[in-house]
């Protein structure tokens, strides 16, 4: 019973918002987090020895594409926030097209995949960020944050927003899915298409 | 008679894949190596790094699902919620075989930018059977995901081939 109230309410033209709304929010999420991470780079000089009384500095740099789980999240979050303003794109320009259910299916098909994909891409960055953020002893790996603070700190809040990116893919994924049980035309113009009551 | 087949086949497959994930957790449970050079002892458990512990957790939660599911009877209303559940159990196994083997790439090949080495030089039957627990993972995500579309098709009926 609750199911079937479920799947009416998320069929309703009022559900069409907000679907609209979770994409734009998931859109932006994961649109942010890609960029903040791939802009991610931090130059700083230590001083590695002394020579006598000079003492002799190297610099380091700290870039994401060092990390091929890094590399990793940028490109899938590129990925679903295409996937995600193409979805957009569909819904706002697409009420002329054929409305089979063809089209709802490669929708909720597709949905299933970017969630799997984005959620992949969010946790392999956070556990690497875990391990350079503490290090392991057992590995012997020093943790790299205290020395280069500020690029923890934009991954920090780059994988924040992928994570917001994957709870929003999830929810919108549930609700694809439930669209298919009740294929409901999204276009406020015409009273069209009545949704088959259970 | 094509019900009956089709239902034969989703059983199979949840068995299976309930067997990939119970044989991902336990390869990773029982790998274990113990090397020493110079005068230091090292072991190597699988509860050193953080995304192995993951790993190891999200494949039980998936094989306890598994295994519950197989006894779930034909006409219960409960097949709608297996659906969702399916999804958040893919999303599971993606990001702790995600997490293992970006941590598992770091071991054999080490990062020289952050000053990581790689471990797998000293620690070899370890790292293999790392290896083995992430290929039995990754079975059991594919067959997991053969798995949603089929309760996607056989719940939902996308096709709306029965008129209701």
């Amino acid at each position: 019973m609750a199911v079937s109230k479920l799947v009416l309410a998320a069929t309703s033209t009022k559900s069409c918002k907000v679907l609209l709304g979770l994409r734009v929010l998931a859109f932006s999420a994961t649109l942010s987090a890609a960029i903040v991470m791939g802009l991610n780079k931090e130059t700083k000089t230590f001083v590695v020895g002394n020579v006598g009384n000079t003492p002799v500095k190297a610099t380091f740099t700290a870039k994401f594409q060092h990390t091929p789980a890094f590399v990793f999240f940028v490109v899938a979050n590129a990925m679903v926030s295409f996937h995600n303003m193409l979805m957009i794109a569909v819904h706002l320009f697409g009420g002329e097209m054929e409305f089979t259910s063809f089209r709802l299916l490669s929708v909720a098909i597709l949905d299933m995949l970017n969630v799997t994909l984005i959620s992949a891409a969010a946790n392999a960055a956070a556990f690497i960020s875990e391990v350079g953020k503490n290090g392991n002893k057992h590995a012997r790996w020093d943790k790299i944050c205290d020395r280069f603070a500020t690029y923890c700190d934009h991954g920090a809040g780059a994988l924040i927003a992928a994570f917001a990116g994957v709870v929003l893919m999830l929810i919108i994924s549930a609700i694809s899915i439930s669209r298919l049980a009740q294929p409901n035309k999204c276009s406020s113009s015409t009273a069209a298409a009545p949704s088959v009551l259970p | 008679m094509a019900k009956l087949t089709k239902r034969i086949g989703a059983l199979v497959l949840r068995l299976a894949a309930f067997g990939a994930a119970l044989a991902a957790l336990i390869v990773m449970v029982t790998s274990r190596e113990r090397a020493s050079f110079f005068a230091v002892s090292l072991e190597a458990k699988y509860t050193d790094m953080a995304a192995f512990k993951y790993f190891v957790i999200a494949n039980a939660v998936v094989s306890v699902y598994s295994f519950l599911v197989l006894f779930l009877p034909k006409e219960s209303l409960l097949w709608k919620f297996v659906v969702v559940l399916d999804l958040v159990m893919t999303m599971l196994l993606t990001s702790s075989i995600s997490a293992a083997l970006a941590v598992a790439q770091v071991g054999k090949k080490g990062n020289a930018n952050a000053g990581w080495l790689p471990i797998c030089g000293q620690v070899p039957k370890f790292c293999d059977q790392v290896t083995g627990a992430l290929i039995a993972g990754f079975v059991a995500l594919v067959l997991y995901v053969l798995l949603l579309l089929y309760s996607l098709h056989s719940v939902v009926d996308p096709f709306l081939l029965q008129k209701s």
